[in-house]
């Protein structure tokens, strides 16, 4: 079976991959649906989902709730994929050399990526980002900071073990350079735990940026579901529909990002189930 | 040798405390302008004589790797610099909460251990059960839920709508409570913050410990208990979950570095009095000196939770020897 009948063969993958599309068609759309910017005030505060020309309620000063919900979705994709294609560079780049070459690189990388598996990578986060000043840019930066290590973990693992093998040698015994060896020989056949470590990364960063938008870290002048999250605090007692709608819209990306990443897992994988 | 793989141990834990100082030290760099543009934009006033003045006090004119042997200086004698806002030394402001987040995070590992050993030893029993589906189900759901968005749903249902447990703080604000009554109190305030950190948690648990537990069923040494006689119960309490809790240890170490993280969200969820509201407090008011400090010491216990995990590790396993 080709990889794409396997994926599309796994419920949850298919379904984890429908509500991906939508979520992504929504954050595209979001501009040409709605007339006017999630930051403009439409009405009276709090009015319930359903009010006229309201679907999903206003917020605590009178924003409406439905473009908040497009307009962060934007947010969080942005920051989710932009974070984790660093973090990824960033990993491949450095684990592909410890790998290949091992020795004292090697050690150095791994006795770094412990470093980061031990410290608390959350508040160190905090720290960047305030440093930084809080930003797009700066979560973006900050997340792909504290994940890096995730990839460059898998990736030397890969390259460590195909460095030996026969193909490789192959290559060698023809004479061709390092690089070459490691971005035609070796990297093709390292992708498949990267492609699906990497999508499990992308929830993760969506998490992580809806956490900083939460404590106030995120940009001050856009729109994000942990910032809208984090503004209805005072309203939550008297309007359920300001904290739970966005939490929900967080939840349901991100499981459909988990769903997509099991499915590559499984897809890839075919001898290794479970 | 044990005592080789424990003095390792110990050299590894001071290195990661050496790197967690010289990384902060290169955090300070990073914020645009120095420690001497900040005392004067709260002073209210600078002239280049002032500013200079500012700098020779606080060694900012020194060469870097001055600076450097300075800081880490400092640090080693616990002085982690003074809060911009509070005025106070940045360590008796940070331990004067330590103990309630210490408090809070102990009784959510105790719930995430407690309830994930027993979720996953059930689902284990009878792998592919409608049991064990809903863990690995329910584990799904947790891995995709904020958990400070978790924490006000905890609040929206169990203090809004039913009004059963407290929605925030340590303690009912202006009772004079004392004794049994008091800690009761706390313990209740304690619930719903102290379950929504450990969820996360105990899904984790519940996976480990099923797997685990499959992996250790097939071992030859439960074929010889259950050719001993042992009835399945025996089998299952004492030679497959007795060993299936190895790694577990091992891997609460490893968790501890989120567990403060999710600390830091969930204490801000529930007003909870600990240092994971004082990180909030402190990006609020740009308190650069004590936001870094709780780095520096969250960053310092966890490691030492890491070294005492390891340590219990190496002592229950009789596997580990020197090295990996």
């Amino acid at each position: 079976m080709s990889f794409a009948r396997r994926f599309f063969a796994s419920p949850p993958a298919v379904f984890g991959f429908a509500v991906f599309l939508v979520v992504v068609a929504i954050a595209l759309a979001a501009p040409f649906l709605f007339a006017r910017g999630p930051l403009s005030i439409v009405g009276m505060p709090l009015l319930p989902p359903g009010s006229p020309g309201l679907l999903a309620g206003s917020d605590v000063i009178g924003r409406d709730m439905a473009v908040g919900l497009a307009y962060g979705a934007r947010i969080s994709l942005l920051v989710g994929i932009a974070s984790t294609c660093c973090a990824v560079g960033i990993g491949l780049l450095l684990g592909a050399t410890a790998g290949y070459y091992g020795g004292w690189l090697d050690d150095l990388l791994m006795r770094v990526t412990e470093f980061f598996q031990i410290i608390p990578t959350f508040v160190l986060l905090m720290v960047l980002v305030a440093f930084l000043q809080p930003s797009l840019g700066s979560a973006v930066i900050g997340i792909a900071l504290i994940t890096w290590p995730q990839v460059a973990r898998v990736v030397r693992g890969q390259f460590l073990s195909l460095r030996s093998r026969e193909f490789v040698e192959a290559a060698r015994v023809i004479g061709m350079g390092d690089v070459r060896i490691i971005v035609t020989q070796i990297l093709p056949n390292a992708l498949p735990p990267i492609v699906v470590v990497s999508s499990m990364m992308v929830g993760n960063a969506i998490l992580t940026e809806s956490a900083l938008s939460f404590l106030g870290l995120g940009d001050p002048n856009l729109m994000s579901w942990g910032s809208m999250i984090g503004g209805s605090r005072v309203a939550m007692w008297v309007a359920w529909w300001t904290t739970v709608l966005p939490g929900l819209c967080i939840v349901i990306t991100v499981l459909a990002l988990n769903f997509i990443g099991d499915g590559l897992n499984d897809a890839l994988n075919p001898r290794r189930r479970g | 040798m044990k005592l080789g793989y424990i003095a390792m141990r110990l050299v590894k834990t001071v290195l990661i405390t050496v790197a967690v100082v010289l990384l902060s030290f290169f955090l300070i760099r990073m914020v645009p302008g120095d420690a001497a543009t900040v005392m004067a934009g709260q002073a209210g006033y600078a002239d280049e004589a002032y500013m200079k003045g500012l700098r020779a006090e606080y060694g900012l004119d020194q060469p870097l790797p001055v600076q450097l042997w300075r800081y880490v200086e400092k640090v080693a004698q616990g002085d982690l610099g003074t809060s911009y806002v509070r005025r106070q030394p940045v360590v008796s402001v940070i331990l004067e909460r330590l103990p309630n987040t210490l408090l809070l995070n102990a009784f959510a590992l105790l719930v995430a251990a407690a309830g994930g050993i027993w979720l996953g030893s059930v689902a284990a029993r009878r792998p592919g059960s409608a049991g064990d589906s809903a863990v690995t189900v329910l584990a799904m759901l947790f891995y995709a839920v904020p958990q400070f968005w978790l924490g006000m749903m905890m609040v929206l249902v169990f203090a809004v709508w039913f009004h059963l447990l407290p929605p925030f703080g340590i303690e009912t604000m202006g009772s004079d409570l004392t004794g049994l009554a008091r800690l009761g109190d706390v313990a209740q305030h304690m619930i719903l913050p102290g379950v929504t950190l450990a969820l996360y948690f105990l899904a984790s648990y519940a996976r480990l410990t099923r797997t685990a537990m499959i992996d250790v069923a097939d071992q030859d040494f439960v074929k010889t208990a259950r050719a001993k006689g042992l009835t399945e119960r025996q089998v299952s309490r004492r030679h497959i979950l007795r060993n299936a809790l190895i790694p577990l240890v091992t891997y609460a170490g490893l968790q501890a570095s989120l567990l403060v993280g999710g600390s830091v969200l969930v204490e801000n969820v529930f007003s909870w009095p600990g240092i994971g509201t004082l990180a909030f407090q402190a990006v609020w008011s740009r308190d650069n000196p004590l936001l870094l400090g709780i780095f520096i010491v969250t960053a310092i216990l966890v490691s030492l939770f890491n070294l005492i995990t390891d340590i219990a590790y190496s002592l229950v396993d009789p596997r580990v020897e020197l090295g990996r």
